[in-house]
C-alpha cells in the first residue's frame, strides 16, 4: 500500500504542477502537453516514455487496490463480532480510506475516458487539451464530479501519506509532528492545485 | 449513585451471548469499576443468579488481567486499566454498556472473560533473550546507552492487557507486538535474536488471526500504559532491516 501510494503521490505532484500551466494560455499549455510526448527522445521513440509511465501507474493503481482488498478482508475477518455500543472511531480521513479509495478508482476511469482517450469529452479534439478542458468545466456536473473527487483525494492523502511513512518505518517521536504537518500540507495543496483549474474555467479566468 | 448496566452475558464460547440489563444502587463514587461489579455479583449470588465472570488479578493496574470494553472504549473513559477506573467518572443515573474484548484471536470464554493465549503465542515466538546458565552476570558488565534504556523501559511497560486489539477497528495486535519487539531489540542483551525475533513474532501474530494495521491510532489512544503509535513504525523499521539482513545472509 505504502510503496504504490508513494509512486502515485509523486506522479500527482508533477501532474498538479503541470496543470497549472493552463494559466499561461492555450499555446503554452498545449505545447507543454506536446512536450510530454517527447520526453526521452531521441533515445526513446515519440510517446514511448508516456506509455512506460502509464503502464507503471496502472500497475501501481491495480496493486494498491488489490492490497487494499486483501487488507480489508483480513481486517473484517479479525473482528467477526461487532461491539454493541457503537462509537465513532478515528478521524474522518481515516474512516473514509476504503470508500474514498473506491471513489478515486472510479474517478480515474472516468478521468482517462474524458481527457486521455477523449471518449466522453464534450469536445474531444485530439492534441488540444486546453480546449478539451475548457469544454469540460463549462458543464456543471463535470465540475461536481471533479470537485468531489479532488476532496476525496485530499482526505485520502491526509491519512495516506502519514500512514505510508508509518508503514515504511520513517515515523519516530521526533518526526511524527513534522510528518503529520507535511501530510496536511500535501493534501491541501494538491486539492487546491487541482481545483483552481475548474474554478478558473467557471469564473471565466481561463477561457 | 445508581446505575443501569447492560452487560454481555455468554455461557460459553459455543453459546450465543446477549446484553442483559441490571440495576445497581448506592454505588460509592470512590469504588473502582471492578468493585462496582463485585457489588452486582454479590447481589446476583444472593438472588441465586449466576455472577458475571470477569478477569482480574492485581487490581493495581500492573498485571493486565482485567479488561472490558466500557461504553465502547477499552478500559472505559479514562486512560487506565479497568481496576483503576473509578466510579466518579460516571454520573448518577448513567447507563453503562460492558462488553468483552472483541477479536477473532480472543474468543470469549464466558461473559467478559476472553482467551488471550494468542498473545502468549506471539511472546513464545521471540519475546525472550538467550542467557547462559550459571551464576548471574555482573549487572554493570554490559553498558546500556541511556537513550536505549529509556526506549526499552517505555515499551517494557506493556502489560499485555489486549486493549490495543480491542480498540483497533481491525482487531490488529501491532501495538502489542511492537512493544515486545522494541523492548528487547534495542538492548544489547537482545542483539543475538534481533532479526529472528521481529520476523518470528510478526509471523506468529499473523498466524493467530489478528487483523492488519491501517494506522487508525485507536490502539495507542486506548493503551493504559501509553505505548505510542510510532512504536509500530519502529517495529516496521526492524522488520524491513531483518528482511534485508536475511536476504544478504542467504546469499552469502
Amino acid at each position: 500500500m505504502a510503496g504504490t501510494g508513494v509512486i502515485m503521490l509523486l506522479f500527482l505532484v508533477a501532474h498538479m504542477l503541470g496543470n497549472l500551466k493552463i494559466f499561461f494560455g492555450a499555446e503554452e499549455f498545449n505545447g507543454y502537453a506536446a512536450w510530454l510526448r517527447t520526453i526521452g527522445e531521441p533515445a526513446l521513440h515519440n510517446s514511448w516514455y508516456l506509455y512506460i509511465q502509464r503502464t507503471g501507474l496502472v500497475v501501481a493503481v491495480v496493486l494498491h487496490g488489490v492490497a487494499a482488498y486483501q487488507l480489508s478482508k483480513r481486517d473484517i475477518r479479525a473482528r467477526p463480532a461487532k461491539y454493541e455500543h457503537k462509537r465513532q472511531r478515528a478521524s474522518y480521513a481515516t474512516r473514509t480510506m476504503r470508500w474514498g479509495g473506491v471513489i478515486l478508482g472510479l474517478y480515474i476511469v472516468w478521468h482517462i475516458l474524458d481527457l486521455t482517450t477523449l471518449t466522453v469529452n464534450p469536445l474531444g479534439k485530439e492534441h488540444h487539451p486546453y480546449e478539451n478542458i475548457v469544454a469540460d468545466f463549462r458543464i456543471w456536473w463535470v465540475n461536481v464530479v471533479y470537485i468531489v473527487a479532488m476532496l476525496a483525494l485530499g482526505l485520502h492523502i491526509r491519512h495516506g501519506f502519514w500512514s505510508a511513512a508509518q508503514t515504511l518505518g520513517a515515523v519516530n517521536k521526533r518526526r511524527d509532528r513534522a510528518l503529520k504537518i507535511t501530510a496536511n500540507v500535501l493534501a491541501a495543496s494538491l486539492t487546491a492545485g487541482f481545483l483552481v483549474v475548474p474554478v478558473a474555467v467557471m469564473t471565466g479566468l481561463v477561457d | 449513585m445508581n446505575l443501569t448496566l447492560r452487560i454481555w452475558r455468554q455461557q460459553s464460547s459455543e453459546e450465543e451471548g446477549a446484553m442483559v440489563t441490571y440495576r445497581v444502587e448506592d454505588i460509592s463514587p470512590d469504588m473502582s469499576f471492578l468493585e462496582m461489579l463485585d457489588v452486582l455479583n454479590e447481589e446476583l449470588i444472593l438472588a441465586g443468579d449466576e455472577p458475571v465472570a470477569f478477569d482480574h488479578d492485581c487490581r493495581e493496574g500492573i498485571c493486565g488481567a482485567c479488561g472490558m470494553v466500557i461504553n465502547g472504549q477499552a478500559h472505559g473513559p479514562e486512560r487506565t486499566t479497568t481496576c483503576q477506573l473509578h466510579m466518579r467518572h460516571f454520573k448518577d443515573g448513567d447507563t453503562v454498556d460492558v462488553e468483552p474484548w472483541r477479536a477473532a484471536a480472543f474468543p470469549v470464554v464466558k461473559d467478559l472473560v476472553v482467551d488471550r493465549t494468542a498473545f502468549d503465542r506471539v511472546i513464545q515466538a521471540g519475546g525472550y533473550i538467550s542467557v547462559p546458565t550459571g551464576s548471574a552476570p555482573e549487572a554493570h558488565a554490559t553498558a546500556v546507552p541511556k537513550e536505549a534504556a529509556d526506549f526499552a523501559f517505555e515499551h517494557a511497560e506493556c502489560i499485555g492487557c489486549g486493549a490495543c486489539v480491542a480498540a483497533c477497528p481491525n482487531g490488529s495486535a501491532m501495538l502489542f507486538t511492537s512493544a515486545k519487539v522494541n523492548h528487547l531489540n534495542v538492548l544489547p542483551q537482545g542483539q543475538p535474536e534481533r532479526e529472528t525475533r521481529v520476523l518470528d513474532m510478526v509471523a506468529a501474530m499473523d498466524d493467530q488471526g489478528f487483523g492488519g494495521c491501517t494506522n487508525t491510532g485507536e490502539c495507542a489512544t486506548a493503551c493504559p500504559k501509553g505505548i505510542p503509535l510510532p512504536s509500530i513504525a519502529a517495529m516496521n523499521r526492524e522488520y524491513l532491516r531483518a528482511l534485508r539482513k536475511e536476504k544478504s545472509r542467504s546469499k552469502g
